[in-house]
């Protein structure tokens, strides 16, 4: 009878005999993940990619501590007694990720490569190596939920902790891969995280968190485009929005729609002594537009590449959506198109929404799924004219 | 569970002997350079071992200079030869492909074997190379380079000749002069000592160039405290890998068995280097499979220790040079195995091996 109980990853076999592969940063989330499922009697493989050479690519402060990474992830994964591998992803990042990243810039839009690294190297590649091993599920240190519904579908909700929740980053994760998924910090707060780490005497447990995007250290990502992409630093004008010329910049990278510091235009302050933010960036022409913050204000976005993980009709719906890693979500009604786009009318408009960034719904504590910001619109003021 | 070491070119399991010799002298207390009883007492064991080792490659004890293993012996020739012109084959050991030292590379056929055409090119240059470094058996294919006519062909040049007989010393009955080379390396661990040590043998009248200075020790050419118990060890282990070469050779019967089995399980399968002479234990096995990568880790899981190659020091896969050079192309889809097996092996584990590579490639192989 026994073999006939549930485990605690929802496999109707012991510990022992479940195959998970951890995806292992290196940092203390996922560490402890592994070491905890270890402890369980699972069946534990930790895996670690190399995703790009630590040493070259950002030869600068900072670039020692992701080469630690994998030394911390092993350090884990020898102490604890499980199996761990690093796998050379360097070339599968670089195409999947960075290039993206660097691309998205000169196209004046603001990336988000942890989504890109998590839709193509995680939840692609590593998954099937995942699968190749033979293992029942993978799990990540993410802070999300997965929760089966009373029909048996798994889906994808914010994690109890709101002020770690990851799910902004984790909306294009397919029903597929989420079936073969688990999250066992999703219902922590990190608190309680760390005081694992430290039963657990983990090597990473003080470990700080990690704030950069992983290969852009000291949030310098210009240099990093440059890097890839020397001619980025195209200079151009900067214009107000009554088309006035303000200045000149050093290369659209340097900027971001809503934007507000470091534009480089002494001051940057309307004649009403209002602070100018950036309204959009044109690639082509490599014009820069400001304008007072009421210019940034939009209530339609469009998006495009959408994932959705609720099965449900093309009927608009009320959702709330969070157009950016680090504001709150706002409510919006939400058009889904058959082409995989849709369309988002926010009930108010908001401020500084950037083409590239990700516009993720949520039903209550449920991640519907999302889509990347191509355009966005004011509808109010076209009624008004 | 299933628990296999089949990665006896990485390092092999101590001998008895040379085990029960380093923990009875590792308990004793005495520095080799010492002029007391106790530092005589340990320089002892330090001669003994290089006794030993001198028999079996028909040298005088004084022509063998013992210091902490391969990457050390490999790295004081090259950099000893640094600023002239040195030719190394593109198959040799990262301690001579990334010492640090500029050389040139001779090409090696398909096969494996270096292309002595192409050698003689190169020799023929109008500046003849000071150095030419060959390895005598290759880590990861097994493949045997013909040493005696690259010496001769060397040294009709001018040129001295190194070469480096990790993999061989304790597989293959050779002696430096045998093989007409000047330096020759070798390690303790690949036949049964321990990490850490190992020797550079040179011709009589010839020097080792220094690399670890200071201390006098090993008559000036290798400064530091002798690693008295390893040497020892290592005296010990070469002692009985030599003395039961014939037995090694008989390697080669399971060698053929598991390449001929894994051979008929998938046309995904080849081995590399068969058509070439190889020492008995080694099987270089590259797969054309989706999930290559993974493979290691499968049969790891599965309680069976292989290896990609050369065991890389970051513990990552990718293709190696060696593979890179013999021809095969760099993709995604290929991986290499090495199958290596060592004095330990039995006939069980063989079969054991049989039945794991069954599981997996059932598994990785099937489209």
């Amino acid at each position: 009878m026994m073999s006939k109980q549930i485990n605690s990853l929802g496999f109707a076999k012991p510990p022992a005999e479940t195959r998970v592969v951890v995806a292992m940063s290196g940092g203390v989330d996922s560490s402890v993940a592994a070491a905890l499922l270890h402890e369980q009697g699972y069946d534990v493989v930790g895996i670690t990619l190399q995703l790009y050479d630590y040493g070259d690519a950002i030869a600068k402060k900072g670039a020692c501590c992701a080469g630690k990474d994998i030394y911390d992830a092993k350090r884990v994964a020898e102490e604890r007694g499980f199996p761990h591998y690093v796998l050379n992803y360097e070339s599968n990042f670089r195409q999947s990720v960075i290039e993206d990243f660097v691309e998205s810039y000169l196209k004046g839009e603001t990336p988000i490569p942890c989504v890109k690294c998590n839709q193509t190297v995680k939840f692609k590649d590593l998954l099937q190596v995942a699968r190749d091993l033979d293992a029942d599920c993978m799990v990540t240190g993410h802070y999300i939920q997965r929760i089966v519904n009373e029909d048996g579908i798994a889906e994808l909700h914010r994690a109890t902790d709101a002020g770690k929740d990851q799910s902004y980053f984790l909306f294009a994760t397919t029903q597929e891969q989420l079936d073969f998924l688990r999250f066992p910090l999703g219902g922590w707060t990190k608190d309680i995280t760390r005081q694992h780490a430290e039963r657990l005497g983990l090597v990473n447990a003080d470990k700080p968190d990690s704030q950069d995007i992983c290969f852009v250290p000291n949030g310098d990502y210009a240099s990093v485009v440059k890097k890839i992409a020397p001619h980025a630093e195209q200079p151009g004008q900067i214009i107000h929005l009554d088309g006035r010329v303000l200045g000149t910049h050093q290369g659209i990278i340097h900027y971001t729609v809503g934007q507000r510091k470091g534009l480089g235009i002494g001051g940057g302050f309307t004649e009403n002594n209002e602070p100018l933010y950036v309204v959009a960036v044109d690639a082509e022409s490599a014009k820069v537009l400001v304008g007072p913050k009421e210019a940034l204000a939009r209530d339609v976005v469009r998006l495009k590449s959408c994932n959705w993980l609720d099965h449900s009709s093309d009927a608009p719906i009320c959702v709330e959506v969070k157009l950016r890693s680090m504001t709150r979500a706002v409510t919006a009604t939400l058009t889904r198109h058959e082409d995989g786009s849709a369309t988002l009318v926010l009930d108010t408009p908001q401020y500084g929404i950037s083409p590239g960034q990700a516009a993720v719904c949520y039903k209550d504590q449920r991640v519907i799924g999302g889509g990347w910001i191509i355009s966005t619109e004011l509808c109010s003021m076209a009624k008004a004219a | 569970m299933t628990n296999l070491f089949f990665d006896h070119n990485a390092t092999t399991p101590i001998r008895p002997k040379a085990f029960d010799l380093a923990t009875s002298i590792m308990s004793e207390v005495g520095n080799a350079a010492s002029v007391h009883s106790f530092g005589r007492q340990a320089n002892k064991h330090v001669e003994t071992a290089r006794r030993q080792i001198g028999e079996i490659l028909n040298v005088d004890a004084q022509q063998i200079i013992f210091n902490s293993g391969a990457t050390e012996g490999n790295n004081t020739i090259l950099k000893g030869f640094a600023g002239q012109r040195i030719l190394i084959s593109s198959i040799e050991h990262p301690s001579i492909m990334e010492c640090g030292v500029a050389a040139e590379k001779i090409p090696v056929q398909q096969n494996g074997v270096i292309d002595l055409d192409a050698l003689q090119e190169m020799l023929n240059h109008p500046t003849p190379p000071a150095l030419v470094s060959v390895m005598m058996v290759n880590n990861e294919t097994g493949v045997i380079q013909p040493i005696q006519e690259i010496a001769r062909m060397a040294k009709a040049v001018g040129a001295l000749v190194h070469c480096d007989a990790v993999q061989a010393f304790g597989r293959l009955p050779i002696t430096r002069e045998s093989l007409g080379v000047d330096f020759m390396t070798i390690s303790a661990h690949k036949i049964g000592g321990t990490h850490g040590v190992g020797a550079l043998v040179c011709a009589a009248g010839l020097q080792v160039p220094r690399l670890v200075q200071g201390g006098g020790q090993e008559r000036r050419q290798r400064g530091g405290t002798v690693n008295v118990a390893g040497i020892a060890a290592f005296g010990a282990a070469a002692v009985d890998a030599c003395s039961v070469l014939d037995d090694y050779q008989k390697l080669s019967i399971w060698r053929d068995r598991i390449e001929s089995h894994i051979r008929k399980t998938s046309n995904r399968v080849r081995i590399l280097g068969q058509e070439a002479p190889r020492v008995a234990n080694t099987s270089m096995v590259i797969v054309d499979s989706k999930s290559g990568e993974t493979l290691l880790m499968a049969f790891d899981l599965e309680g069976v220790a292989l290896s990609a190659g050369s065991a890389c020091s970051s513990g990552s896969t990718k293709l190696s040079y060696t593979l890179t050079a013999m021809g095969i192309e760099s993709s995604p889809q290929i991986a290499s195995l090495r199958v290596s097996l060592g004095h330990t092996t039995t006939e069980k584990e063989v079969e054991q091996f049989i039945a794991v590579w069954d599981k997996v490639s059932a598994r990785l192989f099937k489209d």
